[in-house]
Formats: C-alpha cells, sequence, structure tokens
C-alpha cells in the first residue's frame, strides 16, 4: 500500500517534559485515521512536528516516498490545527488567495472550495466579521484548496456549538467518501468512531494501539441481558465456559465472551434452560469504552 | 523570488494601517521636499526660498535630500515590526508554514519586501532631487550632477540595514511595541558604551569604536549636512571641517549588519517551537 507518511522513533523534549516519546506508525493512502489520547498526550505536538512548526528532538519523519522536502511535502496536505489562523483585515477570498499563491493553485479554486463549505455568499466580508463555526469552515476550505492527498484535522470541532460540530462532521464525511486520506486527532471519541476505521492510541507521548479500530482490544463483545428470572440467569452464566465475566447492575446484566458465540444459539441455549430472556442485545465494545479499558490496563 | 514578494505585499497593501504608515514614510519626504524647494511668500512681508541659499545645487542636494528623507525611515520601522508581531499574534505564521512556506521562504518574502521598499524610496528621492537640482543648481554638467551620487547607495543601503535590524528585533520579541522598544534601549546602550569607552580609554578612539555599532553606522553612512552647509558659506573656518562623505568601507560595515541581522532572524526561527 502507498505509504502517505512515516514516523520513526520520533521523540519531542519540551525541556524535562517529554510531549512524544518514541512513536512509530505509518499511515498509508486511503484510510480514515484517528489520533485518539486525552489533553496534553502529544497530539497537537505530533502533529505539529510533522507540519513543520515544532522542530523535533529525536527520531525522523518522512512524507510520501521520502523524496520530497518537508514543505514542497506540505503543499499536497490540507492541514488545520487548533484555531482557525487567517490575516483578520482580510475577506474570506484573500485570505484564500494568499495560501493559494503559497501553495501554487489557481484562483479558480477558491470559489469551488467555498462552494464545498457553504461560504461562497460571505466570500466578500472580512474574516474578523465571522463567527468560529464560519472560521472553522474556511480553514476546512482552505485545506482543501490543493485538493490534497492527506487531509489534517486537529480538533476540528473544538469550541463550536452542536450545529457547528454538525456542520463540521457532515463535511469530513463527504471528504472521507470521496476518497481522501483523513488523518483526525481528538479527544471526542464519538467523533472519530464514526468517521475513522484506523486509529492511534496516545497517552503521555507514548503509543499504546495502532491499527483497524475494531481490532483494538482482543474482546468477542458481550450480550445485555434481562429475563424473568434473574439470579438463575447468572448462576447459569457463571457455570458457562464462554464467559469470563458477569456484571449485573439495575436488572440489566452484562455478560462479557470469551469466545465467539452468536446470538441465536446463545438465546436457544437458555431457552431450554428454562429462562425466558426479555432483553437480548449483543454488542461490541464502543471506541469509548475500549478506549478507556485500553488507557487503564497500562 | 518574485512569488514571496507578491505575498508579502498582499499582506501589506490590504492593511490599512500599513498603507498609511507606508505613505507616510516613503511619498511624505517627497512632497516635503517639493514643497521647500519652492518659493514661499511669507504673508507678504518676505519671500522665503531655499534655494536661493545653494542647498540645492548639484552635487549638495543629493547629501541633503538623502539625509532628510532617511529621518523618514521611522515610519515604515513601525511596519517591519509589525508585519512580524502580525503574524505571531494571529498565529498565520503558523498557518503560513503549515501551507507549505519554509522558514527560509518565509525570512526572505520579509527581506525582499524591505529591499523592494527601500529601493522604490531611493528612485522616488533619485528622481525629486534631480529635478530640483536641474532648476536650481548652477552647474548642469553631467560630471558634476553625477557627482557624490554615491549618497544614493548608501541612502538604499541605509535602510535595507536598519529594516533589517528591525526584522529582527521583531522576529526576537515577536510584538511590535517591545521591538520599537528594543530599537530605543539599542540607541541608549550604544551611548552608554560609547560614554565608557570615551572615559576609559580616548574620545577618538571611542568614537572609531562606535562607528561599528549597527545603529551608529547606519547614521555615520550620512553625516548631517548643515554644518557641510555653513562649512561651504565660512570657507576660512578649519574647525568646520569634517568628513561627511558616504565611503565605501562605511556601506560595508552596515552590509555585513544586514547580513548578521538577517541570518539571526532566520537562525532564530529555525530554532523556535511555534
Amino acid at each position: 500500500m502507498e505509504s502517505i507518511l512515516t514516523i520513526n522513533n520520533l521523540t519531542k523534549k519540551f525541556g524535562h517534559l517529554t510531549a512524544v516519546k518514541d512513536l512509530t506508525f505509518t499511515i498509508n493512502k486511503g484510510n480514515v485515521y484517528g489520533i485518539l489520547g486525552p489533553n496534553g498526550s502529544g497530539k497537537s505536538t505530533t502533529l505539529g512536528i510533522v507540519l513543520n512548526v515544532v522542530n523535533k528532538t529525536e527520531g525522523n519523519f518522512h512524507w510520501f516516498d521520502g523524496n520530497t522536502s518537508t514543505h514542497d511535502a506540505l503543499k499536497k496536505v490540507g492541514a488545520i490545527i487548533e484555531r482557525p489562523n487567517f490575516y483578520p483585515y482580510m475577506t474570506a477570498a484573500q485570505n484564500l488567495k494568499l495560501v493559494c499563491k503559497i501553495k501554487g493553485v489557481d484562483y479558480s479554486k477558491i470559489d469551488e472550495k467555498l462552494e464545498i463549505v457553504g461560504l461562497l455568499n460571505r466570500k466578500n466580508s472580512k474574516f474578523r466579521t465571522y463567527s468560529l463555526g464560519m472560521k472553522q469552515r474556511l480553514a476546512i476550505a482552505s485545506a482543501l484548496l490543493n485538493d490534497p492527498e492527506i487531509l489534517i484535522l486537529d480538533e476540528p470541532t473544538n469550541g463550536l456549538d452542536p450545529q457547528g460540530i454538525h456542520q463540521i462532521r457532515e463535511i469530513i464525511k463527504q471528504i472521507a467518501e470521496k476518497g481522501t486520506t483523513i488523518l483526525l486527532a481528538s479527544h471526542l471519541l464519538d467523533e472519530v468512531e464514526k468517521v475513522c476505521s484506523h486509529v492511534v492510541v496516545l497517552r503521555k507521548g507514548v503509543k499504546l494501539y495502532s491499527g483497524r479500530v475494531d481490532e483494538m482490544i482482543s474482546s468477542h463483545g458481550f450480550f445485555e441481558l434481562k429475563s424473568t428470572d434473574n439470579s438463575k440467569l447468572i448462576t447459569l452464566l457463571e457455570k458457562h465456559k464462554s464467559f469470563n465475566k458477569v456484571i449485573s447492575k439495575n436488572n440489566l446484566i452484562t455478560a462479557f465472551l470469551s469466545e465467539p458465540m452468536r446470538s441465536e444459539n446463545f438465546n436457544e441455549f437458555v431457552f431450554k434452560q428454562d429462562i425466558i430472556l426479555t432483553h437480548l442485545v449483543q454488542r461490541k465494545e464502543s471506541l469509548e469504552e475500549q478506549f478507556l479499558q485500553l488507557t487503564d490496563n497500562n | 523570488m518574485l512569488r514571496l514578494l507578491n505575498l508579502e505585499l498582499q499582506k501589506l497593501l490590504l492593511n490599512r494601517t500599513s498603507k498609511i504608515l507606508i505613505f507616510i514614510s516613503f511619498v511624505l519626504p517627497f512632497f516635503v521636499i517639493l514643497l521647500s524647494s519652492l518659493k514661499i511668500n511669507v504673508f507678504g512681508f518676505f519671500t522665503l526660498e531655499l534655494g536661493e541659499l545653494g542647498i540645492f545645487n548639484f552635487p549638495v542636494i543629493w547629501h541633503l535630500t538623502t539625509f532628510f528623507a532617511s529621518q523618514f525611515k521611522f515610519f515604515f520601522a513601525i511596519v517591519v515590526v509589525s508585519m512580524i508581531g502580525n503574524e505571531y499574534s494571529n498565529k498565520t505564521i503558523k498557518q503560513n508554514l503549515i501551507d507549505g512556506l519554509s522558514k527560509k521562504e518565509f525570512i526572505l518574502s520579509k527581506f525582499y519586501t524591505i529591499v523592494f521598499f527601500s529601493l522604490i524610496s531611493t528612485i522616488l528621492i533619485a528622481l525629486i532631487s534631480f529635478c530640483i537640482g536641474l532648476y536650481y543648481s548652477s552647474y548642469t554638467e553631467a560630471s558634476i550632477i553625477l557627482r557624490e551620487t554615491e549618497f544614493l547607495l548608501a541612502y538604499f543601503v541605509k535602510l535595507i540595514g536598519f529594516f533589517s535590524l528591525c526584522l529582527f528585533f521583531g522576529m526576537l520579541v515577536k510584538r511590535s511595541a517591545f521591538a520599537l522598544a528594543f530599537l530605543f534601549i539599542l540607541f541608549i546602550v550604544e551611548w552608554i558604551l560609547f560614554g565608557i569607552m570615551a572615559w576609559k580609554l580616548d574620545s577618538n578612539l571611542a568614537e572609531k569604536i562606535q562607528n561599528f555599532f549597527p545603529l551608529k553606522s547606519m547614521y555615520k553612512l550620512i553625516d548631517q549636512p548643515f554644518q557641510r552647509i555653513a562649512m561651504s558659506k565660512f570657507p576660512e573656518k578649519a574647525n568646520l571641517v569634517y568628513d561627511y562623505g558616504a565611503h565605501g568601507y562605511e556601506i560595508l560595515i552596515v552590509l555585513c549588519w544586514t547580513a548578521l541581522f538577517i541570518l539571526l532572524s532566520f537562525r532564530l526561527l529555525k530554532k523556535r517551537d511555534l
């Protein structure tokens, strides 16, 4: 698979604080990646290093095949970091024109990209008159100007109201559907869960996991159960070899599987034991549960 | 190179404050020199005509106009420090780099802009001096006109040197107001050092050393012309004689400072985490 970004043993120290420690991962073309981690886990620092604004302490990284200099590679990348940064006294169109000049892109792209983020009718308003949501959408338009090979988004919905968050997510989904590689850094897990196929999990600058979202923890999922006779069901489950943990809370029994099992087989089995289920749901852990499990264990 | 210049010009010319300051620093001296060369009738009592004093004769005029116009450089210095300060306060420097500008290109785009405006200013001053000189001067032979045009070169180098210093201070402290304060502090420090040296060593040597200091070396490029005009009026007073020329070594000193300031600005940006 064609690699877009390769990071090898990257380390960044701010004085005594190690923000990123010995980080290694690869971004391949066509996938949607999430970088997960609590605040201060080194997400933004990592992105800052590969985007040429933070100096690395040790290790190395290269874009694409490794034969382009970082600032030339960045012309093929679209990136938004933290807050949208533009010249307040220029209009949206003028700001984008400046980005076109830096990236060497034709001006005709400006209207096209403003259309995508729904700002075309405000293109001649000064940037300082924009609301935060509009600023963030303009930042996305700016990142898309060069039809990037990879779009990097660092906390794109930070500080937005629900409507703004929804708008941004819709735009990201549209872009992902077109096959653009995306790298999304966020501490909002449902956000990552909705769009990402791969994740890198960081904590205190150390990589805990990188790979597919659904393979993040070795789990076979769990059943959520209610029945006419809960105590009998619990005893039955605890004896069964396929379950390793049973939790009962507010009349809802959660039974964790230690090996794969289909829900219809399980239903048939308990029915034969004279227990009638009133509630049966088979689930895998949500990203949030997986994430918490992963960060707790380590 | 044109791309980088174009980039910076867009940033500057769309900003109203910097537009006004650029106008003041380059166009205003042009008009003031033009106006002062006209005959001014002071309320009908007497006619003031500076041209009659012989100060608009070739080659003195090159010296006078460049000295006078360089006093207006402070306005563009504000533009230079604010063009760095604004990039930091708007965080657009970060965005520029993310968009694919290299750190070297960022500094170069600022430097090219400095050279560009210095060049325009020099051309403007050359034109106006030439026209006024032709009008007033009693000698209009090419050899006399071309004499002392090195003051134009000195003016050009002086502007570039001074603005490079501003650029460096802007990069160093990231805030426009503090950068201007630094300029003032440097001015004081240079004089304090001069004072100490004059006290410990002798004042002649101290002045020679002081001529290597950044601000003083830039000032020394074009010495004040008043003493020279007085000199031409009273040729018998020998104590008025001083070295007013714009010498090659003086230009070299300022060029060295310029290179140093640009290099330091680049080093600073390269080492910094944004």
